[in-house]
């Protein structure tokens, strides 16, 4: 499995080699590629700050201070989740093709992705202890002094680690930045791949999206070496004691109310307006059920294959910690970091070389849907099997029990919910998935995703609608998933000591 | 049940230069039914000894064998752990945290014994038995204290009535309070059922008080097995003496049957000649507060702790000691007092002598 996760490195890898440096230089050293660089890094940059801005802001507010209704507003907040970034980009561009450019990109991408950040730094300001905060407050420091001294320098690996898959999104984000008009690596890679089948120039500047993501994993997997428990001491975390806002509180209940209505309000009222234009023409019953139960069977299957491929990863990389196991749990990470295009582009040259039958086919895209969410199989159930130490093997093969009798009763039972979670997780970005699937899929199979996008990208935004509102209820379930593995139940230990 | 033997027991970890030996040629005996603790400093080995009789480990060299039958060594083929019908009781419990209290006891249950009333009846005879309530049966791991935790592990390594259970610092993650009364309760449940254990510690005070037996480790040997009284009063050397207790060590001259040092003449425990040190245990030493008899001293710290309280004194020959006394009445700093040694004391050939 780590093998097949490599595949799409090994063929940017070959391909540098066999073209060689000169040849490269000449395909990349063109006023276009540093343009699409240019774009490529502002955006990026642009969006990582802005999310994290956004996401720390917001998580403060919801957790920490006595702004109204904030289970609601949380909820709320999560909620952009389940919209892809390529509908929300389709219901703000079918709205006024006007939002287009840096400044359409910047903010749409911004209101897509803040919840990367948002997500995490709620999960560590629940679980900070506030006995932190409180001796700093003992100390004589002032509420500001204490969040800038002791809760944000706790709060950087959240916020660091959410504004990274904010970055590594966005390099491989295509569906929005297309629809919007704002030409980066991963849409070039898209056009000339479409356009002209040109496997040399798509090649080459996929070498530097494939370059750019790697600085940012490596930042990453510095930052994952540098993690601390956030909680040092034993016993029950109280909740802290929310800040007052005073007459702060509407102008910020105002401003929160704001970025969901801009995040959540929009999308829903464009996707809504079009679904009432579109459908009163036609609706189209059969190819609606025909690409939702492709999707959903597609998704059903890498999800399985994916969730059964992270297992024996996962249990080399904690029950027989060694150098090559970490080396093969850390292969899975470097092809999530590889955008959908990469993998889809590194697939359809290796199929076409080595194994020409697969191509065309669906094994072919549920190999690359397994490439693509091993890492979100492999962290989930990574956490699940670190709740079921060794010592609970021991002590059942202390009562009598074989190693198969001890998987069944045992670790099985302790890791269930976390396969389910990862399953659930891999079935949600498959389903959305839409790079990898445009190239990927078998001729005469439609998707959500493709439908969607063939209309969208035609302008027949009403034609578009259904598909996209189908979308957006599939990842529903997945993101109350995702909001209830944030909850602080799922964070506290089961056992405690 | 069944008595516990081992012999000759080696294990090393790691190979070449950097090679560490555990547990260095260990051999001990459990008898039946009765209560062994084994009492050694953190790295000593006496977890990997607990794990080698467990099964987790196969020992380099030496046997292990319950009653007659061996389960790992002389040729035999390591028994795996599943078929040792010993009981495990790990460091803060262990219990499976997807399963209650009755699940969690009925678990190493055959099949048909665990969902039925035999399987109900056995986990409220064993709660019973480790003096919990019987509405525990449906609680969760989470819902219980440690002490509780550590009941309930106990009740579901007896449950399948072991021929050995062996338990691994089971008080040590136990606040003070708790340590006391789990421990107890630990060792009225294992007399009633005659079980042998093997307890492994380095709380010197729990070793002594909870066992029939105490196993001194250090560095991987064992260097002296002997019931609790004897291995205080009686240490196989002075490092086990300030081990198993606070201990006065003095140097002195033997002949026959006693032996003179700062604290004037004290009688042995054994003969000896020549240069020795000597071994007093600090309620050995009497402290006079009214009486001018012994050797003269004047009090320097006095640690006070309701029951009893520490008087470090120093002799006017510069010697510092320690004694301990009741609390009922006691000096303070700067006071002079007289001290004498009482009961036997044991000699030793001193540090550096051939």
């Amino acid at each position: 499995m780590a093998v097949l996760a490599l595949v799409p490195l090994a063929y940017v890898a070959s391909y540098v080699v066999a073209i060689g440096p000169v040849d490269l230089w000449q395909l990349l050293a063109r006023p276009r590629i540093a343009e699409l660089l240019r774009n490529t890094i502002t955006l990026a940059l642009a969006c990582m700050a802005a999310t994290s801005v956004l996401g720390v802001a917001l998580a403060v507010l919801v957790e920490r201070t006595d702004l109204p209704g904030r289970r609601l507003w949380h909820g709320l907040l999560v909620a952009p989740l389940a919209v892809p970034a390529f509908v929300n980009g389709y219901a703000w561009v079918s709205l006024d093709r006007g939002i287009n450019g840096f400044g359409g990109a910047f903010a749409v991408v911004t209101l897509s992705y803040y919840p990367l950040v948002y997500l995490p730094v709620v999960a560590m300001l629940r679980r900070l202890d506030p006995a932190l905060e409180e001796t700093a407050f003992s100390l004589g420091h002032s509420r500001t002094r204490t969040f800038r001294t002791v809760v944000l320098p706790q709060l950087r690996p959240a916020l660091l680690g959410g504004a990274l898959l904010v970055g590594l999104h966005l390099l491989a984000e295509f569906g929005a930045l297309s629809l919007l008009r704002f030409p980066t690596f991963t849409t070039a890679i898209y056009d000339q791949y479409g356009s002209t089948f040109n496997g040399a120039a798509a090649t080459a500047m996929a070498v530097v999206l494939v370059l750019l993501c790697l600085v940012l994993l490596l930042a990453d997997l510095r930052l994952r070496g540098d993690r601390r428990y956030a909680r040092v001491g034993r016993g029950a975390a109280r909740t802290a004691v929310p800040l007052a806002l005073g007459r702060w509180r509407l102008p910020l209940l105002a401003t929160v109310g704001g970025v969901v209505v801009l995040a959540l309000g929009v999308p829903a009222f464009s996707l809504l307006r079009w679904l009432v234009a579109g459908t009163s023409t036609e609706f189209p019953v059969a190819e609606l059920t025909e690409a939702l139960v492709a999707t959903l069977a597609l998704a059903l299957a890498g999800a399985v294959v994916t969730t059964l491929a992270a297992i024996p990863v996962v249990w080399l990389a904690v029950r027989h910690r060694g150098w090559a196991s970490t080396v093969i749990e850390r292969s899975t990470y470097v092809a999530n970091a590889l955008p959908g295009i990469v993998v889809g582009l590194a697939l359809v040259v290796a199929s076409l070389r080595l194994v020409p039958v697969v191509y065309q086919t669906a094994g072919l895209l549920v190999a690359a849907y397994a490439i693509l969410f091993l890492p979100r199989a492999v962290v989930t159930v990574r956490a699940g099997l670190e709740q079921a130490p060794v010592v609970l093997d021991d002590v059942s093969h202390s009562l009598g029990l074989g190693p198969l009798a001890t998987a069944r009763r045992v670790t099985l039972p302790l890791i269930a919910p976390s396969l389910g979670a990862g399953a659930a997780l891999v079935f949600l970005a498959i389903s959305t998935e839409l790079t990898a699937t445009l190239m990927l899929s078998p001729i005469g199979t439609s998707t959500l995703a493709t439908e969607f996008w063939s209309a969208s990208s035609e302008l027949r935004y009403g034609a578009a609608a259904p598909y996209a509102l189908l979308l957006v209820l599939v990842s529903i379930p997945a993101t109350v998933l995702l909001m209830r593995a944030d909850s602080p139940a799922a964070q506290t230990e089961r056992v405690p000591a | 049940m069944s008595s516990l033997s081992i012999t000759g027991v080696t294990k090393s970890f790691g190979t070449g230069p950097t090679a560490t030996r555990a547990v260095d040629d260990v051999t001990l005996h459990v008898p039946h039914g009765s209560f062994t603790t084994v009492l050694g400093p953190s790295g000593c080995g006496k977890t990997t000894l607990l794990r080698l009789i467990a099964g987790f480990l196969v020992p380099d060299a030496g046997s292990i064998a319950f009653g007659d039958t061996t389960v790992a060594g002389d040729g035999v083929r390591p028994v795996p752990p599943q078929a040792r019908h010993v009981g495990y009781v790990p460091q803060e419990g262990a219990l499976f945290p997807h399963l209650d209290v009755a699940a969690n006891i009925a678990f190493g249950l055959p099949g048909h014994a665990r969902a039925g009333r035999e399987g109900r009846e056995r986990v409220a005879e064993m709660l019973d038995l480790v003096e919990l309530p019987a509405h525990f049966a449906d609680r969760r791991p989470d819902e219980l204290s440690g002490g509780q935790q550590q009941r309930v592990a106990l009740a579901r390594s007896l449950a399948p009535q072991p021929a050995v259970v062996l338990l691994d610092e089971p008080f040590s993650s136990l606040d003070a309070s708790l340590r006391g009364t789990t421990a107890i309760a630990v060792r009225r449940a294992l007399a009633a059922t005659g079980t042998t254990a093997l307890l492994v510690t380095h709380d010197q005070n729990e070793a002594l008080s909870l066992a029939d037996q105490v196993a001194v480790m250090r560095g991987g040997r064992l260097v002296q097995s002997a019931p609790p009284a004897e291995v205080y009063l009686s240490p196989s050397d002075p490092q086990v003496a300030e081990f198993v207790g606070r201990a006065v060590v003095l140097p002195g001259t033997a002949t026959d049957a006693r032996a003179t040092c700062a604290l004037g003449e004290v009688v042995l425990s054994e003969a000896a000649t020549g240069p020795v040190a000597l071994m007093i245990r600090p309620e050995q030493v009497y402290v006079d507060l009214t009486h001018a008899e012994g050797v003269r001293g004047s009090v320097e710290e006095v640690s006070y702790y309701g029951h009893d309280c520490a008087v470090q004194v120093r002799l006017d020959d510069g010697t510092s000691v320690l004694a301990r006394m009741a609390g009922v009445r006691h000096p303070v700093a700067g006071d002079t007092v007289h001290l004498r040694v009482t009961g036997l004391v044991r000699a030793y050939r001193p540090a550096g002598a051939p």
